[in-house]
């Protein structure tokens, strides 16, 4: 076995679930609805569905760096907030041309991840964990919203971009892809939604064999049991951070795809709600595997966004109502409830072997 | 040379003096048991060997090496390994990818699933491989442990309790497993209440009391010791006071 089918194998593995001709089946019938689903809508429609899409990374990084590694960070929000800001400044400086969006995307999501490898450093080479994690990187993103809310005087501006205080930043260029015969610039409509949409497959697929590498190995026996991981030999505060940043640098490109969607950033968005939303999506859909993230984040953005329309006032309490009933009834995640109970009937009874041999 | 070593070591949790001025030197090969009454500080020596204590003053060395600065998983690179007494396994993984943890980086990755199956087999797990760890039975979780210990092939490796919770024979299986390794040329520090097992098992045995070095010497010499069955049946009559060993009982 050389070395790629041995990475490619990664694709499934003990820490993901679905596997064989079957799951892939699946996963490529609905990659081909996906694909399919401008053809049936039309362009303002699927431009809001991106909007959707923009959300994802920034759970599957909470799914890495919680669900797989079991450090509970409310700090995806601060990572978004500065990678969104960070386009903003970028762009609004030096414009959209010769495919320079691109270049501050991957500049404003290097940010976050720098800054989160600074902030994860003290954490976790602090040795600090549990719920103290918790506290302070709440403590950051709340900070930061604080700090951008007071920033409405003229005098806090970088270059050409004025930070706005509570007002946010807008007018900032979508994404551009330079083309041939005329750039393409990807507003909220059916090119978005591909270029998303392929970002989402790769990260997806990146993330799958990731977690079911020897690192991911050693991910999830962080979460199981720090002290014996640490002592097979491992530098558990290194894997510590790597996922921290890792997880971080996908919220900071929810961040910059949101910006660019909306062409506009609040410090709302780093708030007390935008922070516990993460949470919420991650925790229902099943926070310990990435497809019951990603299902679980879908079906309840959707959700929300159906309540948001029909009866906005009452969406958020229904979101928390939702984490409760998660946390008493299915702690493990709906989605992951779910997909154990129309498993079951398929799978061999050996005794409580939930996940199946490697 | 020894192969571990701690010289004049102390460690004290605010006014307890847990760990007194301990010396103790394994050489290369040695079965070494750590017996001694309920806190006597056997649990703290062993957490300041591995590095999870730091002590407030006295060295640690490692075949020669000062590594009383060293993290816990630099000194488990440096070629120690441990077994904990409640069992440090991952509960919700399966029992081989416990040990494909353990074993990801000391073998090649073709190999590997290989040495996974032959050290399985040695367990007596291959039929619970693809089980969850944490619906083992208690001595079965106690031998994946051991196993996961092992696989690091240790040059020192640390047993804390290692049969609690065994039967008479799992207990009798454990020490012929300990002994084959030693043959190998593993050395062994143990920390074990049973004594049919300090007996099956140890070269050497020291006893522990009150953070302190009471006594030394072969399990014969350490069971004719009068002083050693005073401190454990919780009495310090005339008699044990008046054979006290150096560096022994004040009470």
């Amino acid at each position: 076995m050389n070395a790629l089918t041995r990475f490619l194998h990664r694709l499934e593995g003990p820490q993901t679930l679905g596997r064989g001709p079957a799951f892939w089946a699946g996963f490529l019938v609905v990659l081909a609805g996906a694909c399919a689903y401008p053809l049936f809508s039309d362009g303002y429609t699927v431009g809001n569905t991106v909007y959707f899409f923009t959300w994802i990374f920034m759970a599957l990084g909470l799914c890495l760096i919680w669900g797989y590694g079991g450090a509970l960070s409310f700090g995806q929000t601060a990572f978004f907030g500065i990678a969104g800001y960070g386009y903003g400044i970028l762009t609004i400086n030096f414009g959209a041309a010769y495919g320079f969006t691109f270049v501050a995307l991957i500049l404003a999501v290097a940010l976050a991840a720098l800054f989160a490898a600074l902030l994860g450093y003290f954490l976790f080479f602090g040795r600090i964990s549990g719920v103290f994690l918790g506290i302070v990187t709440l403590s950051v993103t709340l900070v930061l919203e604080r700090f951008m809310a007071q920033t409405a005087g003229p005098e806090w501006r970088i270059g050409n971009a004025r930070l706005n205080g509570f007002n946010g930043m807008s007018n900032m260029p979508p994404l551009t892809l330079p083309w041939p015969g005329g750039d393409i610039v990807l507003f909220p409509d059916v090119q978005l939604y591909y270029v998303v949409l392929g970002m989402l497959v790769v990260v997806y697929l990146g993330l799958r064999i990731l977690v079911n590498s020897p690192f991911g190995n050693v991910l999830v026996a962080i979460r199981e049991n720090p002290e014996r991981a640490e002592m097979l030999g491992y530098d558990i505060r290194k894997y510590q951070l790597g996922t921290f940043v890792i997880g971080a640098a996908l919220a900071g490109l929810s961040g910059v795809l949101y910006t660019s969607w909306g062409q506009y950033i609040t410090p709302s968005s780093m708030g007390m709600t935008a922070a516990a939303l993460p949470i919420v999506w991650v925790a229902v859909g099943g926070r310990s595997d990435l497809t019951t993230t990603l299902v679980g984040t879908v079906t309840v953005l959707a959700v929300f966004q159906a309540l948001t329309i029909h009866g906005s006032q009452y969406a958020l309490v229904v979101m928390g109502a939702m984490l409760v009933l998660t946390v008493l009834l299915a702690p493990s995640g709906l989605i992951l409830a779910l997909a154990r109970l129309v498993a079951r009937p398929f799978t061999r009874r050996e005794n409580n072997n939930l996940r199946g041999d490697a | 040379m020894p192969l571990i070593e701690t010289r004049a070591l102390n460690k004290r949790f605010g006014g307890l003096h847990v760990t007194n001025n301990v010396d103790l030197a394994l050489e290369t090969g040695e079965v070494h048991c750590l017996i001694g009454p309920n806190g006597a500080g056997k649990s703290t020596l062993f957490r300041l060997i591995l590095g999870e204590h730091t002590p407030s003053s006295g060295a640690i060395l490692f075949a020669g090496e000062d590594i009383t600065a060293l993290k816990s998983f630099q000194r488990i690179r440096r070629g120690m390994s441990v077994k904990f007494q409640v069992p440090g396994i991952f509960k919700a993984l399966s029992v081989r990818q416990n040990l494909e943890i353990a074993m990801q980086h000391h073998y090649e990755p073709a190999h590997l699933a290989e040495e996974i199956d032959r050290l399985l087999a040695f367990l007596k797990l291959t039929a619970d491989a693809g089980r969850l760890a944490g619906n083992l039975s208690h001595g079965q979780k106690q031998w994946l442990e051991i196993g996961m210990a092992i696989s690091l092939k240790p040059r020192l490796l640390l047993l804390d309790e290692p049969t609690a919770g065994m039967s008479p024979e799992e207990t009798h299986a454990t020490g012929e497993m300990i002994q084959r390794l030693n043959a190998e040329g593993m050395t062994v520090l143990a920390v074990e209440h049973d004594m049919a097992f300090v007996r099956q098992v140890a070269h050497k045995v020291t006893v522990l009391h009150l953070g302190k070095v009471f006594a030394q010497g072969s399990i014969d010499d350490i069971v004719a010791n009068e002083d050693v069955a005073a401190i454990y049946l919780g009495q310090t009559t005339a008699h044990a006071t008046a054979h006290q060993q150096p560096g022994g009982l004040h009470a």
